[in-house]
Parts: C-alpha cells; sequence; structure tokens
C-alpha cells in the first residue's frame, strides 16, 4: 500500500481498514445502524481474512471469541442494543480472558437517528470489566483498533471499542499501513482457563481485579491517551466525537486530556491535568461517565451541570453550553410539514399493515425493520415494538394478559421480519407452540434485511462474502416446530392476504403465516415494475386509496393523483379502490408475485 | 476556532442523491488539499425521510457536524428541506435551491397541506439564494437521478468553486458508464448557476 497517500473513509471502513492492518482472521457481526458498514468493509479483505453475518450479536461474540480461543485476532461488531444481546458471553469472556486479541465494537446512536434508545455502551466497559477505546475520527478507528489488539492480548482481555454515530458515519483522511500478518500458537486444550465452571471462575474473579490494576497503570501512559497544553486558564477533559466538538467551541488557549483509552481511567494523569488549570471542564456525550469517576476521586470538574445530557452534541450546543452564546439564525416565515420516513411505495409491507389495520379487535405486537413503519399513521396497524426478535414473544404475553383478565374477543399477532425471526424470533415461536399460547406468528419475509442497507442472513441463500449459501425456509422452521397450518402468502394479493388472515384465525390447529415478497429494493432479483393511474372520472374522491399510506399517491384538486416518479405499480392503492379508479399501464397484471 | 472552516449543507429527501453528491464534493475538496471531513445519515431516517449531509473543509477541521447558524452553504435537493434547514444556515449564507416539491406522508395522505412560499420566504430571508429547476434539467438529460450532479455544477459556479478539477472528482466516484450522463448534468447545472 502506498502510505503517504490520505484516504478519505467513514469511520466503519476505517475500523474495516485496522482490523486488516491488525492481521484479524476470523470476524463476526450482526448488521445494525450505525455499525452496519464495517463488515460491508472488511469482506473485501476476504482473501486474508474470514468474515460472517451471523444470525445475531451473542453468536457473532461467541464465534469471534471461539476464534480467539483458537489463537487467532478475532473481531466482533455491533450496533449498541446488540451488545444486550450479546452481553451473556462478553462479561464470560472478560472472566476467561482471551486467547488471540479480541476486540469488540459497539456502535452507539446518541439521538437516536436509527435506534430504539440512546444507551451509553461506555458503561458496559465498567460493568464487564474489559478496557475501553474510544477513537474519535477516522485515523483514530484504524489505529486505536491495533492497538487494542495489543492491549487485548497483553493483558489477557476482550477490549470494548465504542464509536458513536458519527464517528461510524463521518469521513476524515486516513493514512495506511501494510497488513501485519502474526504467527499463530499452535492450539493447546486449557481447561482451567477457558471452561468457566464456578471453581475456575473463582480463580478468574481474582485474577480479573489483578488484570484491571494492570490496565489502571498502563491508561496512565497509554499513547492513546493525550494531553494538549496550552496554557493554564481552562482545561477540557474529553473522548470520542466530544473531543472534537469542544474544540471548536472552546477557545485556541484551552488545554485538552483527550482520552482515547477511557476505562480503566487515568485517574493519576487526570489529576496531574487538573492540577495545572484553573477551570476544568469535562465535555462528553450522554452520560456523565468520566464525570462522576473523575469526582468520586474528590477532583473538582464542570459537567452535566452546563453540558447535555440527553442526545448527540455539536459545536453550537457545546459553545451554548459552557459559554451561554446563542448562534444568530434567520428563520423564514413558512411553516414546514414533518417528513417522517415511511414504507417505500411498492413496499411488501403496506399490503400486509394495510389487511390488518381494518379490524379494531386485532392487537399487533411488532418488532424492529422496515415493517416497524407500520405503525406510521394512517395505517397505526401496530401495538408495541421493543427489541429484534421480540414480536412473538410480546404478543405472547400480551395474549396471556387478555386470556387473565377475560378480553379474549382480542386476536393477537405477533410480526418479525425474515432476518430477526433467525435473529431471536424462532425463540418466540417455540415459545407459542410450547406454552399454547393463542398468537398468529407472522413472518414478513421480504427476502433481505433491509432497513439497515439490504444484508444477507440465513433466509436469503446468499451469506456476506456473496457467496451461495444454505437458505433455511422459514416454513420448515416453523413446521418443525409443530405450526400445522403454515400459510405462505403474498401480501400484495390483498384478497389473498385477507384470507390468509381469516383462514389463520379460523384454523383448528397451530397456525403460521408467512408474508413472502421480497424487497423492491434487491438487486439481484428483476422486479416487475409498472406505473399505476387514477381515472379521474371514475375516481369519487373518496381518499380510501390514501389509506394505504403509499408516498405516490395524494389528492389534487379532490381527486386521487399518483406520482408517476414514485409509483412502481403495485396496485396495493388500486386493490384498495371501491370503484375501480386505479388500474396498472398496461393491463392490470402483477399483482400476483413472480 | 477554526474560523477558516466552510461548511456546506446538503439536505433533501432519503433516495434524493444528497450522500453521492457529498461524495464528489470531498473528493474535489481533498484534492485541492484541503482537511475535509464529512457526516450522512443511514438506516431509518433514509426512507423517504428528511435527510442531511455535511461537507465541511478548511485547513484544519475538527467537527465533522455543525449547529444551528453554522453552514455557509446551504443546499436542498427539494423546496420545503430548504425552509427546514435554514437556521442552519448563517445569516449571510447562500442557498442553492432545487424547484421541486415531494409530498410528505402527511401531505399525501391528507393530513397537512404542503406550505406555499417556501422559494419567497428563503428569498425574503437570505440575500444569495439561487433556484433552479435541477430535476427538471436532469429529465431533459434522460435521466432524472443527475439532479445530484447539476446542483452540484449550478453550486460550483455560483459559488467559485472552479479553481477544483470537478471532472476528475467525478471520474473518481462515479461509475464508469454513468460518468458521461452526470458530466452532461454538472454542464447543464454549471450554466444555468451563472
Amino acid at each position: 500500500m502506498e502510505s503517504c497517500t490520505k484516504h478519505l473513509l467513514t469511520g466503519n471502513e476505517a475500523i474495516a481498514r485496522g482490523a486488516f492492518e491488525a492481521g484479524v482472521k476470523v470476524c463476526s457481526a450482526y448488521p445494525g445502524t450505525p455499525s452496519t458498514e464495517i463488515f460491508e468493509n472488511l469482506v473485501r479483505y476476504k482473501d486474508v481474512l474470514y468474515a460472517e453475518w451471523a444470525p445475531n450479536e451473542k453468536v457473532a461474540v461467541e464465534v469471534a471469541y471461539g476464534a480467539s480461543i483458537g489463537n487467532v485476532r478475532s473481531l466482533a461488531a455491533m450496533k449498541h442494543v446488540g451488545v444486550n444481546v450479546a452481553a451473556d458471553p462478553i462479561f464470560t469472556a472478560a472472566y476467561n480472558g482471551v486467547g488471540a486479541g479480541f476486540v469488540i465494537v459497539s456502535a452507539d446512536d446518541p439521538s437516536m437517528h436509527s435506534s430504539q434508545n440512546e444507551q451509553d455502551n461506555r458503561r458496559y466497559a465498567r460493568f464487564a470489566k474489559i478496557p475501553l477505546v474510544e477513537p474519535s475520527d477516522a485515523q483514530e478507528c484504524k489505529d486505536f483498533m491495533k492497538e487494542a489488539y495489543e492491549i487485548s492480548e497483553r493483558f489477557n482481555t476482550p477490549v470494548l471499542v465504542r464509536m458513536t454515530t458519527r464517528v461510524c458515519h463521518s469521513k476524515s483522511l486516513v493514512t495506511f499501513e501494510e497488513r501485519e500478518e502474526r504467527e499463530v500458537k499452535p492450539y493447546v486444550r486449557n481447561i482451567p482457563k477457558f471452561v468457566c465452571t464456578p471453581a475456575n471462575a473463582r480463580v478468574h474473579r481474582v485474577q480479573l481485579e489483578e488484570r484491571l490494576e494492570e490496565l489502571r497503570a498502563y491508561a496512565e501512559t497509554s499513547p492513546l491517551n493525550v494531553t494538549e497544553y496550552k496554557g493554564g486558564k481552562v482545561g477540557v477533559i474529553s473522548s470520542s466525537i466530544a473531543y472534537q466538538y469542544a474544540k471548536e467551541a472552546f477557545p485556541e488557549d484551552t488545554s485538552f486530556l483527550k482520552l482515547g483509552f477511557s476505562w480503566p481511567l487515568p485517574l493519576d494523569l487526570i489529576r496531574a491535568f487538573a492540577a495545572r488549570v484553573e477551570k476544568l471542564y469535562v465535555v462528553e456525550e450522554l452520560d456523565p461517565f468520566l464525570e462522576e469517576q473523575i469526582k468520586a476521586a474528590g477532583i473538582e470538574c464542570i459537567g452535566k451541570d452546563v453540558i447535555p445530557d440527553m442526545y448527540e452534541l455539536n459545536p453550537e450546543i457545546v459553545r451554548r453550553a459552557v459559554f451561554g452564546e446563542e448562534p444568530e439564525t434567520v428563520k423564514p416565515d413558512c411553516a414546514v410539514v414533518a417528513r417522517p420516513p415511511a414504507l417505500c411505495p411498492g413496499c411488501p409491507h403496506r399490503g400486509f399493515f394495510y389487511v390488518l389495520s381494518k379490524r379494531k379487535d386485532f392487537v399487533i405486537a411488532g418488532d424492529i425493520g422496515c415493517y416497524t413503519l407500520g405503525c406510521a399513521a394512517p395505517l397505526s396497524a401496530m401495538d408495541s415494538v421493543v427489541c429484534m426478535g421480540g414480536g412473538f414473544s410480546v404478543a405472547m404475553g400480551l395474549s396471556k394478559a387478555f386470556e387473565a383478565s377475560g378480553q379474549d374477543s382480542k386476536k393477537v399477532f405477533g410480526v418479525v421480519g425474515d432476518s430477526t425471526f433467525f435473529h431471536s424470533g424462532m425463540t418466540g415461536a417455540a415459545e407459542i407452540i410450547y406454552n399454547k399460547g393463542k398468537v398468529i406468528p407472522c413472518v414478513l419475509d421480504n427476502s433481505i434485511t433491509g432497513m439497515t442497507g439490504h444484508q444477507d442472513n440465513p433466509g436469503t441463500g446468499y451469506a456476506l462474502s456473496g457467496e451461495i449459501a444454505a437458505r433455511i425456509p422459514i416454513e420448515d422452521v416453523l413446521k418443525s416446530y409443530g405450526y400445522q397450518n403454515v400459510i405462505i402468502v403474498d401480501p400484495q394479493d390483498l384478497a389473498a392476504m385477507q384470507k390468509a388472515v381469516d383462514d389463520a384465525l379460523a384454523s383448528e390447529v397451530p397456525a403460521a403465516i408467512v408474508v413472502r415478497r421480497p424487497c423492491l429494493l434487491i438487486k439481484r432479483i428483476k422486479h416487475d415494475i409498472g406505473k399505476c393511474t387514477v381515472d379521474r372520472d371514475k375516481c369519487r374522491g373518496c381518499k380510501m386509496c390514501l389509506k394505504v399510506a403509499c408516498p405516490a399517491i395524494h389528492m389534487r384538486e379532490g381527486k386521487a393523483e399518483i406520482d408517476r416518479t414514485l409509483c412502481v405499480g403495485c396496485t396495493v392503492c388500486a386493490q384498495a379502490c371501491p370503484f375501480g379508479a386505479i388500474s396498472r399501464d398496461g393491463g392490470p397484471s402483477a399483482k400476483k408475485g413472480e | 476556532m477554526t474560523a477558516n472552516t466552510k461548511s456546506i449543507l446538503l439536505a433533501g429527501v432519503g433516495g434524493q442523491g444528497t450522500i453521492l453528491m457529498s461524495k464528489v464534493l470531498t473528493a474535489g475538496l481533498v484534492s485541492a488539499g484541503y482537511d475535509v471531513k464529512m457526516s450522512e445519515v443511514h438506516g431509518m431516517a433514509q426512507r423517504g425521510g428528511s435527510v442531511s449531509t455535511q461537507v465541511r473543509y478548511g485547513e484544519k477541521v475538527y467537527s465533522p457536524i455543525i449547529g444551528r447558524g453554522e453552514a455557509d452553504v446551504l443546499v436542498a435537493f427539494e423546496k420545503m428541506e430548504a425552509v427546514r434547514y435554514a437556521e442552519f444556515l448563517k445569516p449571510g449564507g447562500a442557498a442553492v435551491i432545487n424547484d421541486i416539491e415531494i409530498m410528505p406522508l402527511p401531505v399525501a395522505t391528507g393530513a397537512a397541506e404542503y406550505p406555499l412560499g417556501t422559494v419567497e420566504a428563503m428569498q425574503h430571508s437570505f440575500s444569495k439564494v439561487l433556484v433552479i429547476p435541477a430535476s427538471g434539467i436532469a429529465q431533459k438529460l434522460g435521466n432524472p437521478k443527475c439532479m445530484n450532479i447539476v446542483l452540484l455544477g449550478a453550486l460550483v459556479r455560483a459559488f467559485r468553486l472552479e479553481a477544483i478539477d470537478w471532472k476528475k472528482a467525478m471520474g473518481e466516484t462515479i461509475p464508469q458508464k454513468l460518468l458521461e450522463m452526470n458530466l452532461a448534468a454538472f454542464d447543464a447545472g454549471y450554466a444555468y448557476g451563472g
């Protein structure tokens, strides 16, 4: 690689590059914004490393940890809430220690651009007692990854590399280095180290505390912790992207202590820095993670007294919080309408939610994915969304609550997608059969992991590498569990969709519905694309077509109108129209699947 | 500090191509020797929602994002998005606006009305506002998706960014089979921006 050339990379691309340069050999992840592109880029190095999409984050961590036990450097990556799923093996790996270097990347999402919460995963490092590394731009993402592997091997511990959306998805210039091929030690069985029986765990428990002492000492001199002394008036301690914001918000003569290795904290370094400045600020995004520990050590500082502890920061927010400076802005005299995300025109989920939206006695537990948008008005066809794979099990709880409280007239549906089915929906499907739930499990199989940008999963027949992989038919899984009536339906055919729902509810034996039509954005499939037109003479302006919630239809002068640049000819609106006023150009075709 | 850092804010609707335009912009700025940072939005926000991408360049850039009142230029891919993001523009800042309306779902379903006078309100608030029928120009060129590069051409002309070799930047970022079409789109936007 030409080492002097600079490359403009996102933080995610740089993490992948860092893993490559560090000689990593086995990598496993489950996609989730803002972490997804790490593995989409990692796979470019598939000649020298193995990278895969795992069914979920727990599996990813276990696979990567297994590889570490096998003495090769390994990586697992996930979004912040994925760490909740993977927490079990992470905590035990911390006790056992590692074989070769083992790094877990957590991509947090302050302000919840694409997430259900903004949990601050720095706390996981402290909770699991593993070291924490926080890069603040793409160059650091690459360089810190390499240092993280050194730390992991030197101290015999998993390392948590914590990113945030703005670190993941911001581009900055990066200098490349060569990949370091590492000699792999031959594998030898080591029962006391890697078998976590209570007797072994009690030994590991003591070793863990000894290791943390060593890591505390390392933190004091880590190259990732940098003092920029510019004078004794004001000092700022910061980490991650908040450092970049603070650099812009504070004047030139401000001293900085930038923490790239942020747990265990280098308290002596912090104490020495604090002693050299008159006023000390701690600028961090989300929780007062650094501040609480600094204050507990008896060091005076200003932190969340002024800096917001919610949502992401930016230079303007820091400037306002610290110096009370209001920015000069101009507000045009014109109201704007919200533009929430919506199911795309032609989205296969539309027909399913349209049919379910018509019944007031339906209770629908949803899940995380594009189909979460089935909650949006006017479909409003969802009662709850909690987490990946939760659609079936939350539905089970709802149905048991209705049984226990005499509200038996309610019909409960659990909804998951194809990727979430394999992620953790399968266990919910087992729960419903095993404990006799009055729930219709529905798998919205659009043949891809949609919302995160089209990643493959065990149901698609392809692997991350692009190679053909085993395709696990969802209906076969459900049948093997004991769902004797698995109905497979094309949601774009509203009559068939309605019949599937009616049949499932009337079924004498356990029933499930696989709602199957591929996402229109999948590039490897040839889709049947057309255009629909409204016959303005037949249209009576009843607005029934608006109830399908398609961005391509709106009213103009009292009649429905279809935006031809957006319409893809799915005909769901045409089927919803009671007056036959909408038709697909060239005939009513294409309402059935290919 | 970093007073010489310039910030360009691209705002539009998910799927309109703000990210590709910012890729070309950053490639050009990097080749001109600037320190560059760029921030984009993925995931949930892309599904037809309002999206923004930010490009910052100068001698040394720290933050990849800006707050209110900090953008030098706002490029709005849709009229109402110009108004939505106007508060991020400096009072003396400039705007390039694609002259089209895309109905958000609340308007399509009849729950709200698309606002009147978006462009006029922008022109009243900012002295430098260029309104360009970029979607129409791209349509005439035969590929409506080139609208983003039409806007880039207009931006380059209107804000005197000609010192940078944009055609080379496009060559580095746009697939070969689409390059010719996009070069034509750039020229058309450039001609309009004068």
